[in-house]
C-alpha cells in the first residue's frame, strides 16, 4: 500500500550543547520522493504536524546521487545516505531521522565529521608526486589490480561505517575503518608503495589496527560495498612484516 | 614585500588545482568553500577527461581535439586558450593518473579511452563511471599534503559573500560568512581565485549539486566584474527524472554503444523489450550516420525535443526516449559504467542490464561565466608567463572552472569540462602568483580601514536580513524561479517568453523583499544565508534571460525557432553583461577565430 502522507519524526538540536527534541511532520506524498526531497518540502513550509510554527530542519546534502558522503544520517535507525533513501522503499509507518551518533551535532542533522578528514591526514592517504610537472605517464597498472584498488578509491568519508563500528566513538583513540582502510589503497599504487611503511606505522600503534574488534559491523553499512575488512586482513600482514623488519633491524 | 598569500574560493576541481600550483611555488593559500572540499559537485562528474594520447592507433593529436572543441562550440571559443588546452590535455591526463586516479586499463596496462560526443575518436579516459569523484579526491590528497605541510589553511562551510577593494579598485581580498557562527569576516589577500562551479540553481531541479546556486559569481558579478555568454546553458539530452533532482545518465553510455530510440507507433502500448528491431526508430543515427548517437548535446537534446514534442513520439506521451543498453556484456556495462548503472537501480528500480532506461533532456552545465582575459602568444598558444591568464576585469580578482566562460563558446563538448576546470587552475594559479608578487603594495599592508569597512557592510546587510519578517517563503520563490527558466530559457528560445520571464524574476524580486528569514538562530542558520543567495540568483538569472533575448540567431545551444540560422556577421561575438542599478547592460566583443575559420557546424 503506498501513502497518502508520509509521517516524519526528526530529532532536531539548535547546537553542540543543546538539548535534543523531536518534531513530527506530515507531508503529501509523490512518487519517486527521497528523505531530502521531504526535507525540502519542510522548508517550504515548516510547519510541525502539529500546525506549529518551527523552523525549517537544517541537513547537510550535495550531491544527490550518492557520490559525495554529505547527506550520512540515521534513517530508522540505520546509518545511510538519505538522498538513497527513496520513501516508497521504507517500511509503511513513521520514518525517523536522526543525526549520526558518534561525531558531535552541529546542529539538527548535521554532525561534524572533520574527524575523519583529520585522520586521513594521520594515516598519509596521498601519494607524495614529485610535482605537477610534465613528467611523462603514470606507471603501468593492470586492469584487475586497478579494479581492486578502485573499490577502496570510491570511499566518500560518508561515516556510515564510522558510526556502526562499535570501537569507534568521538573520545577513543581509534581512527576508524574508513580511514585505515585508505591505508591499503594506497599501499597498493606502484609510487605509494615507495612510502607503505610511513602509512603502516601510522596505524600500527594505539589507536590503530590493533583495536578493531572484528566485528564486521562497518562492512555491512557501507553504501559504497567497500570490502573494509579484507583490507584490515590485508594491512594485518602487511604490520606484521614491518614489525619483523623493524625488530630484526634493531 | 611581505609574502603574498591567494585566496581561492571553491574546491572543486579548479580551484583545487589552483590551489596546488600555488603552494607549489610556495605561497600560502587561504581556500574557502561552503562544504568540505572533497564533497565539491565535481564528483558527480561521471563519463571522463579528453585528451588526444592517441592510444588506439587511430591517429587522433590534439589539434584534432582542438578543432572538435572550437567546431563542438559553434566558433564562439576564442581559439588560443581552447587550443592550449588541448595540447596540455595528455599532460593533463598522466599528471591524475600520477597523482593515483584509478582509470580505467587496457589489457596491457596502458591507460584506456573510450569515445564521447562531437568527436570520431576515443579520447576519453574514465575511470568506472566516477571519473569526477575519482579525480576530485586525487586533487584533495594532493591538498591535504600541502594542508598537512603548513601551506594551505581550509575555511570549510565558509561562504564568499563578496570582494574587498582598494581605492584603486584593486581586489585586495575577501569577506566570507562562517556558516555556523553567521558572522562575515574580511581576509587579506594578494590576488582572490573564484572556482565556484555553475549556476544550476537557477533552473530549479538539473543534473548539478544542491549547492550550485551561482550566487558568489552574481555577487561579483553585481561588483562589478563582467559575465560572459550567460546565455548558453547546455541541456544534457540523458537524464532521469527524480523529486529533488534529475540524475545524469552520462554520455559515456552512448560511448560505450548505447542507443537511444522510439517506437515508431505513437502511443505504442508494449514493453520497450517486445518492440522489434524494424518498429524502432534510432533517429539519430537515422539523421546523423556518421555521428549517431554521439553527435554533441545541444543537436541531440533538440532532436529529442522534436521526437517528442513536434512528432508525439515519445516514451508515454511524454518528452522521454529510451536509452538502450541491453546488448551490451553485462560484466562489461559493470566494469564501465558501474556507477550510472548503480544510480539507475537504486532510483528508479529498474535494471538497465535487461531493459531500456528511460530518459530526458535536463539542464546540466553553463557555458557561460566570469568573463577572464589571457594573453596569447604569436603562434596561438597561452602566454603562461603572463598575470592576465585567468583574470577578470576587476584587477586581482580571478576566475577558474565552470564559473567562468573560456573554453567552450555556444556548447561544450562532454569531457571537456574535467578537462577545463584542470587546465584553468593550472594556468590560473601561476598568473595569480606572478600577479600577486608584482604588486607594489602588497594586500598585508593596504589601510585596515578597507577591510573593516567591506566587513560592516556585509554585517550590517546580515543584521537586517536576519530581522526580515514577511509573507513569502524564499525557497517557494527560488521554486518558481526554475520553472519559470526551465520552461522558457532552455531547449527552444521565443523573445515573448523570454520577456514573460524577465516580467517574472522582476516579480520574484518584488516578493524577495517580502520573503522572512525563516530561523532566528544565530548559529548555522541555513535560511538566513539562502535569503541572501537567492537575491544574487535572480539578477543572474536575468543575465542568462536577457543575454537570450538580445541574440537573434541560433548558435550551439542558443536555439530560436524565429531565427533559426547562425549569424556570423552579427553574431560571432561574445556577449558580456555588467551589473547597473536597473539591472544589465550588455555589450560584445569580437572573438578570436585566427586559428581555424568557423565553417557551417554539420554532424552528418
Ligand atoms: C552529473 C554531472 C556529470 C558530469 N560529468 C562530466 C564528465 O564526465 N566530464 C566532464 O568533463 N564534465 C562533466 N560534468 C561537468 C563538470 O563536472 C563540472 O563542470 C565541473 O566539475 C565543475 O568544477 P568546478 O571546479 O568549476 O566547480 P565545482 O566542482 O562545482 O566546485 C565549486 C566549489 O565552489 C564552492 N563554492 C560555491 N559557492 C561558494 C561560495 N559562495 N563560497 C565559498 N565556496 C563556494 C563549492 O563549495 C565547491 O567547492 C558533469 C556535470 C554533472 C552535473
Ligand atoms: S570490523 Fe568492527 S571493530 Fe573493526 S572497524 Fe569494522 S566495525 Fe569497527
Ligand atoms: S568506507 Fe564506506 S561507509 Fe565508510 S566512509 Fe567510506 S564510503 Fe562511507
Ligand atoms: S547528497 Fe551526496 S551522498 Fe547524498
Amino acid at each position: 500500500m503506498p501513502r497518502t502522507a508520509i509521517e516524519l519524526r526528526i530529532k532536531r538540536q539548535d547546537g553542540p550543547s543543546g538539548p535534543p527534541r523531536w518534531e513530527e511532520f506530515s507531508i503529501p506524498w509523490r512518487a519517486g520522493m527521497n528523505v531530502i526531497s521531504c526535507l525540502m518540502e519542510i522548508r517550504k513550509r515548516p510547519v510541525t504536524k502539529q500546525g506549529a510554527k518551527t523552523s525549517p530542519v537544517m541537513w547537510e546534502a550535495s550531491c544527490l546521487e550518492e557520490v559525495c558522503g554529505a547527506c550520512t544520517m540515521l534513517v530508522n535507525g540505520t546509518p545511510r545516505q538519505s538522498c538513497a533513501a527513496l520513501v516508497d522503499g521504507l517500511p509503511e509507518g513513521v520514518i525517523t531521522l536522526e543525526p549520526l551518533t558518534r561525531f558531535t551535532v552541529v546542529r539538527d542533522l548535521i554532525v561534524d565529521r572533520s574527524p575523519m578528514f583529520e585522520a586521513l591526514k594521520r594515516v598519509r592517504a596521498w601519494i607524495p608526486i614529485d610535482g605537477t610537472y610534465d613528467l611523462g605517464p603514470g606507471p603501468r597498472i593492470a586492469e584487475t589490480e586497478r579494479e581492486l584498488s578502485y573499490a577502496f578509491s570510491r570511499c566518500m568519508t560518508c561515516g556510515c561505517c564510522m558510526e556502526a563500528c562499535p570501537q569507534y566513538n568521538g573520545r577513543s583513540e581509534f581512527l576508524g575503518p574508513a580511514p585505515i582502510a585508505q591505508v591499503r589503497l594506497f599501499n597498493a599504487h606502484p609510487t605509494g608503495a615507495m612510502n607503505a611503511h610511513e602509512r603502516l606505522e601510522a596505524i600500527m600503534g594505539r589507536g590503530g589496527l590493533v583495536d578493531c574488534g572484528n566485528a564486521q559491523n562497518c562492512v555491512e553499512v557501507c553504501p559504497k560495498e567497500i570490502p573494509l575488512t579484507e583490507a584490515f586482513g590485508e594491512l594485518g600482514r602487511q604490520t606484521t612484516v614491518l614489525w619483523l623488519k623493524n625488530l630484526l633491524r634493531r | 614585500m611581505a609574502q603574498p598569500r591567494i585566496a581561492v574560493v571553491g574546491g572543486g576541481l579548479a580551484g583545487l588545482m589552483a590551489t596546488i600550483r600555488i603552494a607549489e611555488a610556495g605561497v600560502p593559500v587561504d581556500l574557502f568553500s561552503i562544504v568540505p572540499v572533497k564533497r565539491s559537485h565535481s564528483v558527480c562528474a561521471q563519463g571522463g577527461i579528453n585528451g588526444a594520447v592517441n592510444v588506439k592507433g587511430e591517429d587522433d593529436s590534439p589539434e584534432i581535439h582542438f578543432y572538435d572543441t572550437v567546431k563542438g562550440g559553434d566558433f564562439l571559443a576564442h581559439q588560443p586558450p581552447a587550443r592550449a588546452m588541448c595540447y596540455a590535455a595528455p599532460g593533463i591526463i598522466y599528471l591524475l593518473d600520477r597523482m593515483g586516479v584509478m582509470f580505467n586499463r587496457t589489457a596491457e596496462g596502458f591507460l584506456d579511452f573510450r569515445r564521447f560526443g562531437g568527436t570520431l575518436y576515443n579520447r576519453t579516459a574514465f575511470a568506472g563511471a566516477t571519473t569526477g569523484q575519482q579525480m576530485l579526491y586525487a586533487l584533495d590528497e594532493q591538498v591535504r599534503r600541502h594542508e598537512a605541510a603548513g601551506l594551505v589553511t581550509k575555511y570549510e562551510q565558509w561562504e564568499y559573500l563578496g570582494m574587498a577593494r582598494d581605492g584603486a579598485g584593486r581586489c585586495v581580498g575577501l569577506v566570507a560568512l562562517d556558516q555556523r557562527r553567521m558572522t562575515p569576516r574580511a581576509f587579506r589577500a594578494d590576488a582572490v581565485m573564484l572556482a565556484t562551479g555553475g549556476p544550476g540553481l537557477l533552473f530549479g531541479r538539473t543534473t548539478n549539486s544542491a549547492i550550485n546556486s551561482g550566487s558568489a559569481t552574481a555577487s561579483a558579478y553585481l561588483e562589478g566584474a563582467w559575465y560572459a555568454n550567460g546565455e548558453f546553458i547546455q541541456i544534457h539530452p540523458t537524464a532521469i527524472p527524480g523529486e529533488d533532482k534529475l540524475r545524469l545518465m552520462s554520455e559515456s553510455a552512448r560511448g560505450e554503444g548505447g542507443r537511444v530510440w522510439v517506437p515508431r507507433r505513437k502511443g505504442d502500448p508494449r514493453r520497450p523489450q517486445d518492440i522489434p528491431e524494424a518498429e524502432r526508430s534510432y533517429f539519430l543515427e537515422e539523421k546523423y550516420p556518421r555521428y549517431g548517437n554521439l553527435v554533441p548535446r545541444d543537436v541531440a537534446s533538440r532532436e529529442i525535443h522534436r521526437v517528442c514534442v513536434e512528432e508525439g513520439l515519445g516514451v508515454d506521451g511524454k518528452m522521454m526516449v529510451y536509452l538502450d543498453l541491453t546488448h551490451i556484456p553485462r560484466a562489461e556495462l559493470d566494469r564501465k559504467l558501474g556507477g550510472i548503472i548503480e544510480i539507475y537501480e537504486k532510483f528508479t528500480g529498474e535494471d538497465p542490464h535487461t531493459a531500456p532506461m528511460k530518459i530526458f533532456p535536463a539542464v546540466h552545465y553553463s557555458m557561460g561565466g566570469l568573463w577572464v582575459d589571457y594573453e596569447r602568444t604569436a603562434d596561438g598558444f597561452l602566454d603562461l608567463a603572463s598575470p592576465k591568464n585567468h583574470m577578470t576585469n576587476i584587477p586581482g580578482l580571478y576566475a577558474v572552472g565552470e564559473c567562468e566562460y573560456q573554453y567552450h563558446g555556444a556548447n561544450r563538448l562532454g569531457a571537456n569540462s574535467l578537462l577545463s576546470c584542470i587546465y584553468a587552475g593550472q594556468v590560473g594559479g601561476p598568473a595569480a602568483v606572478t600577479w600577486a608578487r608584482n604588486q607594489k603594495t602588497a594586500a598585508a599592508d593596504v589601510a585596515a580601514s578597507v577591510f573593516e569597512e567591506s566587513e560592516q557592510r556585509w554585517t550590517r546587510r546580515f543584521a537586517e536580513l536576519a530581522q526580515r519578517g514577511g509573507d513569502e517563503n524564499a525557497y517557494v520563490l527560488a521554486e518558481e524561479l526554475g520553472q519559470s527558466m526551465l520552461e522558457n530559457v532552455t531547449i527552444v528560445r521565443h523573445n515573448d517568453r523570454l520577456q514573460a520571464t524577465d516580467a517574472k524574476i522582476l516579480e520574484l524580486a518584488g516578493r524577495w523583499k517580502r520573503a522572512a528569514v525563516l530561523d532566528q538562530s544565530p548559529w548555522a542558520n541555513g535560511p538566513l544565508s539562502f535569503l541572501n543567495q537567492l537575491e544574487k540568483m535572480l539578477a543572474l538569472a536575468r543575465v542568462v534571460t536577457l543575454g537570450a533575448l538580445r541574440r537573434e540567431e541560433s548558435r550551439g545551444s542558443h536555439y530560436k525557432p524565429a531565427a533559426p540560422k547562425r549569424d556570423d556577421a552579427r553574431w560571432l561575438r561574445t556577449t558580456i553583461a555588467t551589473s547597473s542599478p536597473d539591472g544589465p547592460s550588455f555589450h560584445d566583443e569580437p572573438v578570436d577565430t585566427s586559428l581555424v575559420t568557423p565553417v557551417e557546424r554539420k554532424y552528418d
